[in-house]
């Protein structure tokens, strides 16, 4: 793959982060109706929420990047950020590749339709057209292994079922960047391996993850570096093990403070 | 999934670069119209029958109602009331459903990357064909009873295609001003019901007085309505004018609701 020579771009970086802020504008009260905005010349009530700020970030091609936090710090901001859901209100973001963002995996599922129906459905939102989706469906249905549930409408799926397929349609992406995030985390045990072993493969193809858990073990373990957020702030970038020991500590020193 | 390549410095201006996106988002909206028709063909064994029997159940009401009332004035009045009717019906779904879907969007778009005007481009193409499936037996009737029928006719899916849009612009710019005033919506249906009645869908426009009459014309809507009901009605097509009229009332609304639609679409992700 090619790309146009963008200025100081380092060859190998695939997402670049430099004082990326994002600004949420969240309203007090349930929204203003027009109503109200002509009768009573009211104003929308609105307070400024810090979802990210002035965050540094290279991720180099191939890379595992782990992002851990505490609720709130950030981490699906960023990854919606990556996912060009959001856009940063202030600094920079490059992305180069494309990307399947595992964020959100029910996306478009829709209920009146079948397994196959939707499989199509989710493949066109990564820009997959029928014949390019024709030639997946098959390993889709196998991976999903729902059997015949396969042609049924997702109403009738159990809630395992509806992840199976929805993991097994976009895992079948091809990307150059993955986006993950913990609530991939479900389904039975069985499937967690298989889906597990299908990240670890993706990542052994040399496919660039950037994965959000709050299992700090296990994120240790899959990732060559962890970025540490709270607050919207990076407190600490580095090899997994060292900061991940730091961040268990500050949350054991924090979590008597939290009970009192 | 949109380019390889982004920059949140070198972003296009909004509206061009939603003009992109969508460019390049062939594959989903096909599948988003496919959706469309499909759900809509499922919820019952009758599903193309249901997308004709709100028109057609219009259309006997008025009939028996205003049949003898306006016999005088427009002989068939059935063949008068049925190609505005159903042109009408697509306009106000049509609008409908892009506002609905934009204002329950916002949840999606936060989690599913893709162009926020692909939603309301699917509905109104799906909008077309069912327009063009309630258009059909009209047509077939009117061919079939021996009615002076030509090549008027072939200015029929024109001017669908100007209605529609004429309907996406304004349900866009329609849906922009929803993102901040909750209530946009049901003004905008409670305001349907009185702009329908100022356009000639069911009365013949002969019996209004030549002050109101005037007034009627600066309706958008008249235009689209009588150059879709003239072909079938009395095999006359739309004069050049007035496809010159509707060529600019639809793309003048289409532009400016893209305009004001992609201003704000940044924007919607982060309301909840």
């Amino acid at each position: 793959m090619t790309w146009p020579i963008a200025g100081d771009r380092a060859p190998d970086t695939a997402v670049r982060l430099e004082q990326v802020g994002v600004r949420y504008r969240v309203a007090i009260d349930p929204g203003l109706s027009l109503k109200e905005a002509v009768v009573r010349r009211r104003r929308r009530r609105v307070t400024e929420h810090q979802a990210l700020d002035g965050v540094d970030l290279d991720v180099r091609r191939g890379e595992t990047v782990g992002i851990i936090g505490s609720n709130g710090a950030g981490k699906t901001t960023l990854l919606r950020l990556i996912a060009r859901v959001l856009h940063p209100s202030a600094g920079r973001l490059r992305v180069y590749g494309s990307v399947a963002p595992l964020i959100d995996l029910f996306g478009m599922l829709h209920y009146e339709l079948t397994g196959r129906e939707n499989a199509y459905l989710t493949g066109a939102l990564f820009g997959l057209g029928r014949r390019a989706m024709q030639a997946r469906i098959d390993a889709i249905a196998d991976f999903a292994g729902i059997g015949e549930f396969f042609d049924a409408p997702l109403r009738t799926y159990s809630a395992g079922m509806m992840v199976r397929l929805a993991f097994a349609t976009a895992t079948s992406v091809d990307a150059d960047i993955l986006l993950i995030d913990e609530a991939l985390a479900v389904g039975d045990a069985a499937f967690q391996r298989k889906s597990g072993e299908r990240i670890e493969s993706f990542r052994r193809a040399g496919v660039t993850s950037i994965v959000v858990s709050h299992d700090v073990g296990h994120l240790a373990e899959m990732c060559h570096r962890i970025v540490w957020l709270e607050r919207g702030r990076v407190v600490e970038v580095g090899p997994s093990r060292c900061v991940v020991d730091r961040y268990l500590a500050a949350s054991a020193a924090e979590a008597p403070a939290a009970a009192r | 999934m949109i380019a390889h390549e982004y920059d949140s410095a070198a972003r296009p201006a909004r509206a061009l670069e939603e003009l992109l996106d969508i460019r390049s988002s062939g594959p989903l909206l096909l599948a988003l119209i496919s959706r469309n028709v499909k759900v809509r063909y499922k919820r019952s064994v009758f599903g193309v029958l249901w997308t004709m029997a709100q028109p057609a159940t219009m259309l006997l009401v008025l009939t028996l109602i205003f049949a003898h009332e306006f016999a005088a004035r427009a002989s068939t009045y059935a063949l008068y009331l049925a190609p505005g009717l159903i042109l009408w019906h697509f306009f106000a779904q049509t609008t409908s459903i892009v506002i609905t879907e934009v204002a329950s969007g916002g949840e999606l778009w936060r989690r599913v990357p893709m162009p926020k005007t692909a939603l309301p481009i699917a509905s109104t193409c799906s909008g077309l064909l069912n327009l063009g499936f309630a258009a059909l037996p009209v047509i077939a009737f009117v061919v079939l009873a021996g009615f002076p029928a030509g090549p008027a006719l072939l200015t029929l899916p024109v001017v669908a295609v100007l209605t529609a849009a004429f309907a996406l612009g304004l349900g866009l710019a329609v849906a922009a001003a929803a993102v901040y005033f909750h209530d946009t919506a049901e003004l905008y249906q409670m305001l349907l019901v009185p702009w329908m009645f100022v356009t000639p869908v069911i009365y013949p426009r002969v019996i209004l007085p030549a002050r109101v009459d005037r007034l009627l014309a600066l309706n958008p809507m008249t235009l689209f309505v009588d150059a879709f009901r003239h072909p079938l009605y009395d095999n006359t097509a739309a004069s050049p004018a007035s496809f010159a009229a509707m060529i600019a009332v639809a793309g003048a609304m289409l532009v400016g609701g893209w305009l004001v639609f992609t201003r704000c679409t940044d924007d919607m992700a982060y309301r909840g």
